[in-house]
């Protein structure tokens, strides 16, 4: 039944080819507006998500405290109210994987003719695991480099094209301020933080070896700041109540009435945002274009009653040889479906060629999703049924004497 | 011989701005298997009316109209459709062909509605058409043939589905009168195989073909005779 209607449903097509095609042209905008917003909505979303990604997994950053003197309040980190012990502490506590501390300073690095000012990190042999990093080149900081504060140092990969160019860094001497160094890997490329800092231009050191040599602090053993890793995405909140009361008590904060002198910042809910964020963008994107789908269906709507009126001695002529309504409606339903599915397939096409468009003009990275594909095509599919309704309900509905008069 | 139409007392009145405007005023009629009649009378007497509601196309106002036994008013949309579809063909004065489809297609088409597979549908409509003598023009569209052979086509088509009653309503109306005599052959031709026929004209010559005439005046039936001097192909 349906493969003879089909035919008769594509012949009326052909029939009014302009037509046709301006109406088809309707939801091809449409839907291919719907697939290239949802793509870049999608691309922006897996572009925010790496870039959180970089800073490594279910991760706490745990900053000390802030000093007030004389009505003036420093930032967080500046007050030595963290120590190392509290990182070793931390790592003791169930549900942790990783704990690094992480104490920083800006130096000048002077490597044969060439020098550079960049961050310094004095980590232990965690902290490199725990933000996923890689070593490209020579091999990872261990315990024992850490325990034995080795003049050692593990260049980000900008800094050490800064610093040799094209030679091979792994084993050269590198001064850190004045106190030389040895080269012992190089790290993998991390690419831009959310901010939009370079993460590759960076050295990083033993934690014990930054304290001796390279930092100079009045309070041995403080530290600006602990990374924390935890086990799984589903305790963090569990965990940093947890983190936060080990830490009240090791700082003897009994009384509840006296503030936190560190911050906990859980950075799997920075990414939960920038998702929610992104999320939201798609979402809004995705409605906007549907506004052009729904003004395609309408259009196919407009058309659908025109034909009807059109056709109405056919829809007589089919009536008066023994056609029942349900017939005349199935037609007339298949012709708007099968116009608003050729028209939602050459969307899918123009949305693609949309997206690959703007990738290569606008340098956005742009990510169509099986999901959008399937979505868009139900889609028009259901717009050619919704809008498909009222008219061929109406040639249905015709009564055969009058659908045979009709001139 | 079984009655194939029946009607008693039947009305037709349309509803116009200035009130009811009646059309058939109570007819009285019977139809036997078998039989050839051809319905005359002037323009506005209320014989197109009386066939369309022979044909199920249109319901009349009062009166009972039994098809086959069947009081028709008590039957569904859907009711209707099966019998325009298995008891009753109809062949129009203008052929009302589908214009975008070709002969075979055309012919096909009420097998289509009576859910015939497609092989079945095209031996059927080319076994049709071959009795129609227009095989060789299946691929054809109508406007690509003559108008005798559209009018056979339309006539190969209300036979398809193997209808007892063939309505034909001014079939010779757009012809000349050699392609007329031919179309009337045909339908003469199908009526000696047993097929009952109903044939409204205003052609007295094409009315002669038929086996009993009767005629319409102001909306009310006031002939009904054989035809003594019967035209015979």
């Amino acid at each position: 039944m349906l493969a003879p209607l089909t035919i008769e449903a594509i012949r009326a097509m052909i029939a009014n080819r302009l037509r046709t095609f301006l109406t088809m042209l309707g939801m091809v905008i449409g839907v291919g507006a719907v697939v290239l917003m949802l793509a870049v909505g999608e691309g922006t979303r897996i572009t925010i998500r790496k870039q959180v990604e970089t800073l490594g997994t279910n991760l706490f950053i745990v900053l000390a405290g802030f000093q007030q003197a004389s009505g003036a309040r420093t930032g967080s980190g500046s007050r030595h109210t963290l120590t190392e012990a509290d990182g070793k502490a931390l790592l003791e506590l169930e549900g942790v994987a990783l704990a690094s501390p992480v104490v920083n300073n800006n130096l000048q690095l002077v490597a044969g003719g060439q020098n550079w000012n960049c961050m310094v990190m004095g980590v232990n042999e965690m902290y490199l695991p725990l933000r996923d990093w890689e070593v490209a080149s020579g091999r990872p900081m261990d315990a024992l480099d850490v325990s034995s504060a080795a003049r050692l140092v593990w260049l980000g990969k900008s800094t050490a094209k800064e610093l040799f160019g094209s030679m091979e860094p792994v084993g050269q001497g590198v001064r850190l301020g004045q106190v030389p160094f040895t080269v012992a890997g190089i790290l993998a490329t991390k690419g831009q933080s959310l901010d939009g800092r370079d993460q590759d231009d960076t050295a990083i050191v033993p934690l014990s070896a930054s304290q001796r040599y390279l930092v100079g602090s009045r309070f041995r053993g403080s530290i600006r700041m602990i990374m924390v890793q935890a086990d799984n995405p589903q305790i963090m909140t569990s965990l940093q109540e947890d983190m936060r009361r080990l830490l009240r008590e090791r700082h003897h904060l009994i009384d509840a009435s006296q503030d936190d002198d560190f911050f906990i910042n859980n950075m799997s809910s920075l990414m939960e945002t920038a998702e929610n964020m992104a999320k939201s963008m798609t979402l809004l994107l995705g409605a906007i274009a549907s506004v052009s789908l729904c003004v395609g269906g309408i259009g196919i709507m407009n058309i659908m009653l025109v034909s009807v009126t059109e056709r109405t001695r056919e829809i007589g002529i089919r009536l008066s040889i023994g056609a029942r309504q349900r017939d005349i409606l199935t037609q007339f339903m298949l012709e708007a479906v099968l116009v608003s599915l050729t028209g939602g397939l050459l969307g899918l096409g123009a949305g693609a060629i949309g997206a690959w468009l703007v990738s290569y003009f606008l340098q956005t990275s742009v990510f169509i999703t099986p999901m959008s594909l399937i979505l868009s095509f139900t889609v028009s599919a259901g717009i050619g049924l919704f809008f498909g309704f009222y008219p061929a309900y109406k040639a249905a509905g015709q009564d055969p004497i009058e659908a045979l008069r009709f001139q | 011989m079984g009655v194939v139409i029946e009607t008693q007392n039947l009305t037709k009145s349309y509803p116009t701005g200035a009130g009811d405007l009646p059309v058939l005023h109570g007819v009285d009629f019977t139809l036997e298997s078998g039989e050839f009649t051809a319905i005359m009378g002037p323009s506005g007497s209320g014989k197109s009316t009386f066939m369309n509601i022979l044909g199920c196309l249109d319901r009349p106002t009062s009166g009972v109209y039994k098809l086959l036994g069947e009081e028709v008013a008590k039957l569904s949309p859907d009711q209707l459709a099966h019998r325009r579809l298995h008891y009753i063909g109809f062949v129009f004065q203008g052929f009302n062909l589908l214009p975008r489809a070709d002969l075979l297609e055309n012919v096909s088409l009420p097998l289509l509605y009576a859910r015939l597979p497609a092989q079945q549908r095209k031996i059927r409509a080319m076994e049709m058409l071959e009795q129609v003598g227009l095989a060789p023009w299946a691929k054809h569209r109508p406007s690509q043939v003559s108008g005798g052979q559209q009018q056979r086509a339309a006539i190969a088509r209300a036979l398809v589905a193997k209808p007892s009653l063939i309505l034909a309503d001014e079939p010779t109306g757009n012809l000349d009168t050699q392609t007329s005599d031919e179309i009337m052959a045909l339908l003469s031709r199908l009526n000696d195989e047993g097929i009952t026929l109903v044939l409204v004209t205003h052609e007295p010559d094409v009315a002669r073909y038929a086996k009993r005439l009767t005629r319409f005046r102001d909306g009310l039936l006031v002939e009904d005779s054989p035809v003594l001097d019967r035209r015979r192909p």
